[in-house]
């Protein structure tokens, strides 16, 4: 069987590939797949220590599946303002959405 | 209804009128005086019929109508009030319903009802008239109404109110509030052309003098109260209640207490019916219209003053043994007699129609206060009640003249006194009804042998002064009885004999009916009153006539005076100086030409002068009582005590609190308080300036600066925890 430490490793990779996207990429719609990159190896990591340490209850499992709601329900929501911004200033890229500049 | 419950109902249908008209018809003239007129004659109706049924009852004076109602808790028990009606309330009412009735009537008429609306008149002002134009295009002016016609009859409501109560009552208490009522609307009436300086001044000093007089007054009531626990005239007038009275020293110049309340209710009399030293306010009361004289001086106010001595004479004689005289009557005889000369002498010198009349009244109720001071009581009461009638008569019927002459200076467009005497005459045939009935009323003044009222009663007054001895009272009255049948003869001489000393009087028309039919419903009281009291030892008369008011009255007190037997000095005295006053007045006054002087001034010369200056009094007054009064109220209370004192402390308070409060905001309040909340500002300001870079508005630097946050707490607590 796979030590779980591989699993963490992969994890933790696919987190910074993601905080990369958020901290490098300038396209709004690429930092939103960051995020959703960064939450997945959360996920990853959620069922790995579940399924090695605690099998008996389903709690990782559980976890899992509220992180996915949220993340959709984020999606949904980052969308929707996205193209709201979109309409009013024809851009989505992140450095010149600083209406809350001092 | 029973009769008693009929008595409670004499006072109430003139204060009805009073808020009748104050509160919704004032308005409207015709309905106000309809009410007014209306209630007058009702409560005349219910006098009428007290009055008739009064006289039915045996020995009203030992069983009289009464009752009562509890009214006031004062602990215990109640104090009660409540109604009597004895013989001197009979008389008492009988002359008080028809004078009040007239002159609500006459009223009408002076106040020129059914005369247009004037051209400049202004409430507050006597009417100046409206300018009128005939078929030829001359113009000239009538009389014009009243503005406040209403208001004036609201005010005489309240007075007839403030009279019927002060006479049904049965205590000294509500007796008391009728008198108080009665002072407020004789202050209201005089004043009732506020807008004149003359009548706001006059108004003032009628009120606050009474109030001297109603301060005592006030004082002998409380004390009479304290000593025997009632105000009800038929307990005090107990036999036991006076002997105590009469034996307890006051502890006040060894006077009894009996003798100290006389006293003190007596000065309450002074004050209202205008005796010497009080009597300064009468003549000016002569300020307000002319049926208010009337009011005043004849029918209530002043006759109010006399009733109160009459009715309290049970306690003023407390303690004089058998034709003694008690302190309080000493002072009655010796005030009443100087008060009935003094005031004649100066009636002999006035010039205004209605100021003779004034200083009359005084003269007159001096008569009335000197005659119970000699023990004259039925007198006294007769004399009350013939003189309310023919005072009532002299002072309407001069009010007609002032009206016909005032007419007449419309019409003309004179510039004269309208109430000078000296610019009447020849009256007698322009108003023939105002001159029988004037002189139906002088002569009863003058006291006119055998026919008028005034003859009987001061004839009694005369005789009881005689029999009792009081020579100099007897003289001093008969004295101030020939000044005045001189001064009346005076009046009626200047006034309707003669001829016409002005166009006004030339033009001087006959009044209305309104006035002129009291004027002769009055001129036949003021004959027949007399006839009532017609001494039964009298020549001739007396056993044609009989006599049942002497009987009657003399129930009202428990020891019935005996009636004098006839003498022929005092008789002769009253014929000789009626008829010479009469005369003297006649022959010295009928040749006065247009623009002449008063005959007597060149005669009496200095005397002329002081009695037309009234003595003086009101500038010893003014000097003794108002100037002081003004230093106290002007330069001590006001400059000195209020500016000076009272300023002085408050503003030096003021100074140093405000130097206080200079000190505490100059060095705490300034640098200390505000100084922190400036400085916690400027802090935060400084803070919020420098730390405003890091807000760039771009969210991945602020996800960067989150992280390294993130990992510097991360590695802190790691370094923390895990590493020792």
């Amino acid at each position: 069987m796979v030590p779980l430490s591989y699993y963490l490793i992969f994890a933790a990779l696919l987190f910074c590939i993601g905080l990369f996207g958020v901290l490098a990429r300038r396209n709004a719609i690429v930092i939103l797949m960051g995020i959703e990159l960064m939450l997945n190896a959360v996920n990853i990591n959620l069922i790995a220590f579940w399924r090695y340490r605690t099998p008996e209850i389903v709690t990782g499992m559980a976890f899992a599946v509220m992180v996915f709601a949220v993340a959709a329900a984020e999606v949904a929501v980052g969308l929707a303002l996205f193209i709201s911004i979109y309409r009013r200033r024809k851009t989505v890229t992140a450095d010149e959405i600083d209406m809350l500049k001092w | 209804m029973t009769i008693d419950t009929l008595v409670w109902l004499i006072p109430v249908p003139p204060v009805l009128a009073f808020f009748l008209i104050v509160l919704f018809t004032n308005r409207s003239k015709p309905l106000s005086h309809i009410i007014a007129v209306g209630a007058a004659a009702l409560s005349w109706l219910a006098v009428l019929v007290v009055v008739t049924q009064a006289l039915q009852i045996d020995h009203l004076g030992q069983h009289p109508i009464e009752s009562q109602i509890p009214w006031l808790p004062t602990g215990d028990t109640w104090y009660l009030i409540g109604i009597l009606v004895d013989p001197l309330t009979v008389g008492t009412l009988f002359f008080v319903a028809w004078t009040i009735f007239m002159i609500f009537i006459y009223s009408v008429g002076y106040q020129n009802y059914g005369q247009p609306k004037g051209d400049h008149d202004q409430p507050g002002l006597p009417p100046h008239g409206k300018t009128v134009e005939d078929q030829n295009g001359h113009k000239f002016k009538i009389p014009s109404i009243e503005p406040l016609y209403s208001r004036f009859f609201a005010f005489l409501g309240l007075f007839a109110f403030g009279m019927y109560v002060l006479v049904v009552s049965d205590n000294l208490l509500t007796l008391f509030i009728g008198w108080e009522i009665m002072g407020l609307c004789s202050y209201l009436l005089i004043g009732f052309w506020y807008a004149k300086l003359s009548a706001r001044a006059a108004m003032i000093k009628a009120f606050i003098t009474t109030r001297v007089g109603d301060m005592f007054l006030l004082l002998g009531i409380v004390y009479l109260y304290t000593m025997t626990g009632t105000l009800t005239f038929r307990e005090i007038f107990t036999t036991e209640t006076l002997h105590m009275l009469a034996d307890t020293p006051s502890g006040f110049l060894g006077l009894s207490a009996a003798a100290v309340m006389g006293i003190l209710i007596f000065i309450g009399v002074i004050g209202k019916s205008a005796q010497w030293p009080l009597h300064v306010w009468l003549p000016d009361a002569m300020e307000g219209p002319t049926p208010v004289s009337a009011m005043i001086h004849a029918a209530t106010m002043v006759s109010a003053g006399v009733y109160l001595v009459i009715r309290m004479y049970p306690l003023l004689s407390a303690g004089a043994e058998h034709g003694g005289v008690t302190p309080p009557m000493m002072a009655m005889a010796v005030i009443g007699t100087f008060t009935g000369l003094f005031a004649a002498t100066i009636a002999v010198a006035q010039n205004d129609v209605k100021r003779v009349l004034a200083y009359s009244t005084i003269s007159q109720l001096g008569y009335m206060i000197a005659a119970l001071g000699v023990g004259a009581y039925v007198a006294a009461a007769f004399h009350l009640i013939n003189h309310a009638f023919f005072k009532a008569l002299l002072f309407l019927g001069s009010g007609s003249v002032i009206h016909g002459m005032e007419h007449g200076l419309l019409h003309t467009g004179d510039d004269v006194d309208p109430q000078d005497m000296f610019n009447m005459g020849g009256l007698r045939k322009k108003m023939p009804i105002t001159f029988w009935t004037f002189l139906i009323g002088g002569l009863a003044l003058s006291g006119f042998p055998l026919v008028t009222a005034g003859f009987w009663s001061k004839d009694e007054i005369l005789a009881d002064a005689y029999t009792h001895r009081q020579w100099l009272v007897f003289g001093t009255l008969a004295f101030a009885a020939l000044l005045t049948a001189f001064y009346t003869m005076r009046q009626i001489t200047l006034t309707f004999l003669g001829k016409p000393r002005s166009k006004s009087a030339e033009h001087a028309v006959e009044s209305k009916w309104t006035m002129t039919v009291p004027l002769i419903i009055l001129s036949f009281f003021g004959i027949t009153a007399g006839w009532v009291n017609i001494p039964e030892t009298f020549p001739i008369l007396g056993r044609l006539v009989p006599n049942f008011f002497h009987d009657f009255i003399a129930e009202t007190l428990a020891e019935h005076p005996e009636a004098v037997t006839f003498n022929w000095v005092p008789l002769l005295t009253s014929v000789v100086v009626s008829l010479g006053g009469l005369y003297l007045g006649w022959m010295v006054y009928r040749r006065v030409k247009e623009g002449a002087e008063d005959p007597l001034e060149k005669p009496l010369g200095p005397v002329f002068t002081l009695l037309k200056n009234k003595y003086y009094f009101d500038e010893l007054y003014d000097f003794l009582f108002v100037r002081p009064a003004k230093w106290l109220a002007g330069t001590f209370t006001y400059l000195w005590m209020d500016r000076t004192a009272i300023d002085g402390i408050l503003h030096g308070l003021a100074r140093i609190a405000y130097a206080l409060g200079g000190i505490f905001r100059n060095w705490i309040d300034k640098p200390i308080v505000n100084g922190f909340g400036d400085a916690v500002g400027d802090v935060v300001k400084r803070l919020g300036h420098s730390f405003r870079y890091i807000q760039t508005g771009r969210v991945q630097q602020y996800m960067v600066m989150a992280l390294v946050i993130a990992f510097g707490a991360l590695f802190y607590y790691l370094f923390r925890f895990f590493i020792p």
